[in-house]
């Protein structure tokens, strides 16, 4: 409690979110082993919770060179060694993972971490990990379709009979344990290229992540544009009332050029954009920037020009082979320089009415003010019925 | 109406580029009558764009000259495509140009009036009108001409030449005329978009109980 007062809960977060790569350094030829690499994850987390980042988000693999092929175990230990920090993934596989599991381990990891978690769903960028898990990646949108529904109503009635295409029926059925408070997590949608996954946010009203770091800001501005405006249609608010993530990459040193030069041989032969335009086409084309914390700033605040205003901003910063050391600096960096501008900058001319980051609290506090409206709405059906209708009230 | 010429010469000058001018002009003027003005002609010259298709492999987004090149295209009323014939087939850089468009817009040339011709050394390759490009634009969904036009080294200057590139600009002239091109999918994804309701329905899910949207305070 102690914590939430010293720390106002964030109009917009901002936090890290890793893929998990073990790549070599291309400057010593050295590659961790995946036990470095996993304590590397850790390490990185417990960093954004010491430089007053909000949020750390694991993503989901299960193939090398990746490691986190199960983030909850991940996120439930790091948990453990945190107090403040909001534990999220990027992405959890809403196609290939069993939405009873999902729905399962996400509760858990809510108890564990007393509500700091929510999750990023998203198919994964993995072809043959569908026939891994039994699943056929023809049907990757209606995996997602269809098990989020399910997904949906396991957190939401205690209850559930089910019967779907892609999954054994359910009869009867109690995904245990509960969410804290009956709340579920708050689930993003993450999306890079597929209008359906923004309209699937927008049709449940829930968050939708869009992982700009690769692309032009005109193909994130039509992305968002679409959830805010199905958003709207939806009857959830106002399309400036939607709730948007974005993904940003940075590399910085107080000297532009020594960040330059530093990163420049990383990003020459890392497996996302190696061997590719160079880092100067590259940084004028997507949201990656190289440069001083000042350079960051710039950058990020420029984002809001074409998403609007947004709830959260995750930085990949553990990539391309860099090492826990240089990471660590950039966190500080990023924590102590670059957050806090961008805080009291995103606060500057935010409309009241633009809401704020959706946390544990603020859902327990929104279901609560439903469940009043709702008895107060039963109370006045109730007097104003016909008679013998008071025990409407009572339930 | 706009009229695209995509050029996949890479000499200067070349004689890809200027098969494509002259069959540009002829359409040009037949498809604008009887209006004595012809028809708005813009040249992609795919050889200033190299560096930036084989960046748009690795990226997955084209680079800002490549995308100002898709949004002349899929603007157009009707493409005059012509390549060089390397190894018997189209070039690398001509196909290139045709893969990237297609994954950043898979209909993109979709029911659009297409002109297709090519240039060689020799008259062996005449072929590859029939063999290789007809069936990657018939795999694009595009409306080809009946006519293509090959132009050898021994071609130009020769009289049937010009009876050919006559024949077929006039045949894509007169589709011009005939049909206007229907907009690009890209240009309104949202419109296409299928209501979230009815991929819930085709699983045999029902809509969420009730209307409920989460209270965003």
């Amino acid at each position: 409690m102690s914590q939430e007062q010293k720390n106002p809960v964030p109009s917009t977060q901002f936090g890290i979110f890793s893929v998990g790569d073990v790549t070599p350094d291309p400057t010593t030829g050295r590659t961790p082993t995946e036990r470095e690499r996993i304590k590397a994850m850790v390490a990185i987390a417990l960093k954004a919770e010491e430089v007053g980042l909000d949020v750390f988000a694991t993503g989901e693999h299960h193939n090398p060179p990746f490691v986190p092929s199960s983030p909850t175990t991940m996120l439930g230990y790091i948990a453990a060694r945190t107090e403040r920090l909001l534990l999220s993934t990027s992405t959890t596989l809403i196609t290939t993972n069993d939405p009873v599991k999902i729905a399962e381990d996400f509760a858990m990891l809510q108890h564990l971490a007393d509500g700091r978690t929510d999750l990023m769903l998203g198919r994964g960028n993995t072809g043959p990990v569908y026939p891994w898990f039994g699943q056929d990646i023809r049907q990757g949108l209606n995996l997602a379709v269809e098990n989020y529904a399910l997904l949906h109503r396991l957190w939401r009635e205690d209850v559930v009979d089910w019967e779907g295409t892609f999954r054994t029926p359910l009869q009867g059925f109690t995904a245990t344990p509960r969410p804290l408070d009956g709340v579920p997590p708050f689930v993003w949608h993450g999306s890079i290229r597929s209008p359906e996954i923004a309209e699937q946010a927008a049709y449940y009203g829930d968050g939708f992540f869009h992982n700009n770091i690769f692309w032009p800001a005109d193909h994130t501005k039509r992305m968002v544009e679409l959830y805010r405006t199905r958003y709207a249609h939806y009857g959830h608010g106002t399309p400036e009332q939607a709730i948007v993530g974005l993904g940003g990459q940075v590399f910085m040193r107080r000297n532009s050029q020594d960040a330059v030069r530093e990163f420049r041989p990383y990003f020459d032969v890392a497996p996302v954009y190696g061997h590719g335009p160079s880092l100067e086409e590259f940084t004028e084309q997507t949201p990656l920037t190289v440069g001083s914390p000042q350079q960051v700033i710039e950058k990020t605040l420029a984002f809001r020009e074409y998403a609007g205003h947004y709830q959260r901003q995750l930085f990949l910063m553990d990539h391309a082979g860099l090492p826990l050391k240089t990471v660590l600096e950039q966190l500080d960096l990023l924590g102590e320089e670059v957050v806090p501008v961008l805080r009291e900058e995103f606060a500057r001319n935010r409309p009241a009415d633009v809401p704020d980051a959706p946390t544990h609290a603020s859902l327990r506090a929104a279901a609560e003010a439903e469940a009043s409206r709702n008895a107060e709405d039963a109370v006045s059906a109730g007097a104003t019925g016909a008679g013998g209708r008071e025990e409407v009230a009572a339930g | 109406m706009r009229l695209v010429v995509v050029s996949a010469g890479l000499s200067v000058p070349s004689s890809t580029r200027l098969l494509g001018d002259r069959l540009a002009a002829v359409a040009a003027k037949e498809a604008a009558a009887p209006s004595p003005a012809p028809a708005a002609v813009q040249v992609v010259e795919l050889r200033d764009l190299a560096v930036e298709i084989a960046h748009n492999f690795t990226n997955g987004f084209p680079g800002p000259a490549l995308a100002d090149a898709f949004g002349a295209v899929v603007r157009a009323d009707g493409l005059i495509v012509v390549t060089p014939v390397f190894s018997a087939s189209y070039s690398g850089l001509f196909k290139s140009f045709f893969d990237a468009l297609s994954v950043h817009d898979e209909d993109a040339l979709a029911g659009k009036p297409v002109l297709i011709a090519a240039t060689g050394g020799t008259a062996r390759h005449s072929l590859v009108l029939d063999h290789a490009l007809r069936p990657l634009f018939a795999h694009l969904k595009a409306v080809v001409v009946p006519t293509g036009v090959y132009a050898a080294s021994e071609d130009w200057g020769a009289a049937g030449l010009d009876r050919r590139i006559e024949r077929a600009a006039g045949e894509l002239a007169a589709l011009l005329r005939g049909v206007s091109a229907p907009g690009s999918a890209a240009a309104g994804q949202a419109s296409t978009l299928v209501p979230f309701e009815e991929r819930l329905s085709a699983l045999g899910q029902s809509p969420r109980p009730g209307k409920s949207p989460r209270a965003v305070s």
